[in-house]
């Protein structure tokens, strides 16, 4: 007998080391069950972090726009009657944010913004020989624009800071037309602005629809190009915490009577499919928890029942009510911990397994999967837990067992 | 440890009734009035079905009375709690049953020490000293270390008596501890028995259906029908 361990532990080990197929069977059962657990858990938070990345990566958090313009019907002086019958809904022209660096200001100043960009967006056409492309166009400061948007990552050849007589074009441009960094190219719009900007950088987005469309210039360039001087279409902003966007957005849009869209409202499908990914999760290690339980459970309620006069005699010789509903709980608690260790490792090994195995063509991964060392912790928690909760009655009902009884069995 | 009040055991008028309140209510034992002195050697013998384990249920305080007194070594009992009872038995009761008396994953050592680490909770060299010192006096220091199922029937009655003796109990209960082995083992753990008690101030109970082996108590209590018969002493001859 180990001299370090209490009365309790020698016997729930010694009694789990003598039904040894039982104890294996059941240990077995709990390990594949937190092994499916592991695995599904760092799969599914893999799969969001990398949807998220990829949706946040590429568009702010918040946008702030100028208010639509809305119709606003004449009424005759007197009774007030409408003098149009029929009223439209007004287009709504390119216009600029009011008072828009008061704006940036007071935004960047806000608490949890980490930063706020200025940017003008507008159509235009590039022209180039007989070649006629429809573009675009978002005029940025790369100091600010960079940080919001990880263009910078998708940069294949030169540089994303771009001055005033620069562009960086998408690589399915480059390739229609033919051109690559050096290069220049003409740009017109259909205010009348044309400029003539050299390719500073060619990006890749891995998608051809925006890599054929999307052209940035310097701020000021699209201002002049789009007939907007001094102006911006819209401001964007990223926060530390971008699941509070929402909270965010209302205030700002409270605070300067504008037209504030968060992520979180406008990819609302995007966060139902979160929402189902993760309800699907809690799903599964419920009902794997509860077989657990179940299973752990109906060992030891076999077990107390075999061990009857193992019990009486016990009790006989001075063992109290308390200690062997201890004995039993910590069996419960034993086979929840061992399996569990023994499941996070082999959900670790499938884990390891699936990365070999969801390679895309290139050899990359489908999507990384994120190895949180917690999961293994709150899994070895969790199914103690289950174990104790499980082992609860078996270990009510060998406590409360009449010595008298189980001796004479 | 035991307590040297000169009375180990004593019973007031005890009753034991079964389904209590019920048309099949049965009363067992009918109001016993019993004393056994400090290190008495008494055999408890009387027919099936007399209430003989009931009663060594009740002394051992595994079950409680209906009606009447238990005193054991002077102490009161029936308003005890069941955590008191549990240290009450603990202290001053030892037990050998018939059958299943070992716990089959431990070994004989492990076994006699399994009241002392109950009482105090983690292993010591003590306890250690104390089983194997027992384990020597019954005879078994070479099997000492095996398993208590790798024993025979009456190597496994000798730990039973080595582990009832462990907290220096002031009554050991024995019920049918012979019932099980061949005649000549049923001697020596007889004989271990009856030495360990001139030994000791340690009381014994012993309920046997072997008209020889009462015999060879000092005093023999008869039990019909829930009634004690007859209670008297006995010049045991020498062997």
């Amino acid at each position: 007998m180990n001299s370090a361990m209490p009365f309790e532990w020698i016997l729930a080990i010694r009694f789990m080391r003598q039904a040894r197929m039982q104890t294996l069977l059941i240990m077995a059962g709990v390990a594949l069950g937190v092994s499916v657990i592991v695995f599904i858990s760092a799969l599914i938070s893999g799969l969001q972090t990398n949807l998220f990345k990829r949706t946040l990566d590429f568009q702010a958090q918040i946008i702030i726009l100028p208010p639509k313009e809305i119709s606003r019907p004449l009424h005759q002086a007197g009774d007030g009657a409408m003098l149009a019958t029929l009223v439209q809904p007004r287009a709504q022209r390119l216009q600029s944010v009011d008072q828009w660096q008061t704006v940036l200001a007071q935004v960047a100043k806000m608490d949890g913004v980490s930063v706020a960009a200025p940017v003008v967006s507008g159509a235009g056409f590039i022209v180039r020989g007989e070649a006629n492309k429809a573009v675009g166009l978002t005029g940025i400061e790369p100091e600010t624009y960079l940080k919001l948007i990880a263009l910078n990552s998708k940069i294949i050849a030169g540089t994303a800071n771009i001055t005033g007589t620069d562009m960086l074009v998408g690589l399915d441009l480059a390739k229609d037309l033919g051109v690559w960094t050096g290069d220049k190219l003409n740009l017109q719009t259909a205010s009348g602005g044309t400029a003539t900007l050299s390719i500073r950088g060619i990006f890749d987005y891995g998608n051809s629809g925006m890599n054929s469309r999307s052209v940035y210039i310097a701020l000021r360039t699209a201002q002049s190009l789009l007939d907007l001087a001094g102006g911006v279409t819209s401001v964007e902003v990223n926060l530390d915490a971008p699941f509070t966007a929402e909270t965010v957005a209302q205030t700002i849009q409270a605070q300067t009577g504008l037209k504030v869209d968060s992520w979180i409202a406008t990819n609302a499908q995007f966060f139902s499919a979160l929402e189902a990914q993760s309800m699907s999760n809690t799903v599964i290690r419920f009902f794997v928890g509860l077989t657990a339980a179940l299973g752990i459970a109906s060992v030891l309620v076999v077990s107390v029942v075999q061990k009857s006069k193992a019990i009486g005699i016990l009790r006989a010789t001075g063992t109290s009510r308390q200690q062997i509903l201890r004995l039993f709980l910590l069996q419960g608690a034993l086979t929840g911990l061992i399996g569990s260790l023994l499941g996070a490792f082999v959900g670790w090994l499938f884990l390891i397994a699936w990365r070999n195995i969801a390679i895309n063509a290139d050899g990359t991964q489908l999507f990384p999967i994120t190895f949180d060392p917690m999961l293994f912790v709150y899994a070895a928690v969790g199914a103690t837990l289950v174990g104790i909760l499980a082992a609860l009655f078996p270990a009510l009902q060998a406590a409360r067992l009449d010595p008298a009884v189980a001796i004479r069995g | 440890m035991a307590d040297f009040n000169a009375i180990t055991l004593q019973l007031k008028g005890i009753r034991k009734a079964y389904n209590i309140g019920l048309p099949a209510e049965t009363e067992v034992l009918h109001g016993l009035d019993l004393t056994i002195e400090r290190g008495e050697f008494v055999a408890l013998i009387g027919p099936s079905g007399s209430g003989k384990s009931t009663l060594l249920n009740l002394i051992g305080l595994l079950d409680k009375p209906t009606a009447g007194e238990l005193l054991i070594t002077g102490q009161p009992t029936t308003q005890l709690q069941d955590r008191e009872l549990t240290l009450l038995r603990a202290k001053a009761i030892g037990f050998v049953f018939q059958f299943h008396n070992l716990l089959p994953e431990f070994t004989a050592l492990e076994n006699v020490m399994l009241p002392l680490l109950a009482a105090r909770g983690r292993p010591d060299e003590a306890m250690r000293l104390r089983a194997a010192e027992l384990i020597e006096q019954v005879g078994l220091t070479d099997v000492g270390k095996h398993l208590s199922n790798d024993l025979s029937g009456g190597q496994q009655q000798r730990v039973a008596i080595a582990r009832a003796l462990v907290m220096q109990p002031a009554l050991v209960l024995a019920d049918e501890p012979t019932g099980n082995l061949d005649t000549k083992a049923a001697d020596n753990v007889f004989d271990l028995l009856r030495r360990v008690n001139e030994a000791s101030d340690t009381s014994f109970l012993i309920v046997t259906h072997d008209p020889r082996l009462a015999q060879r108590c000092d005093r023999i209590i008869e039990l019909v029908d829930g009634r004690i018969d007859s209670d008297k002493a006995n010049r045991v001859s020498p062997p």
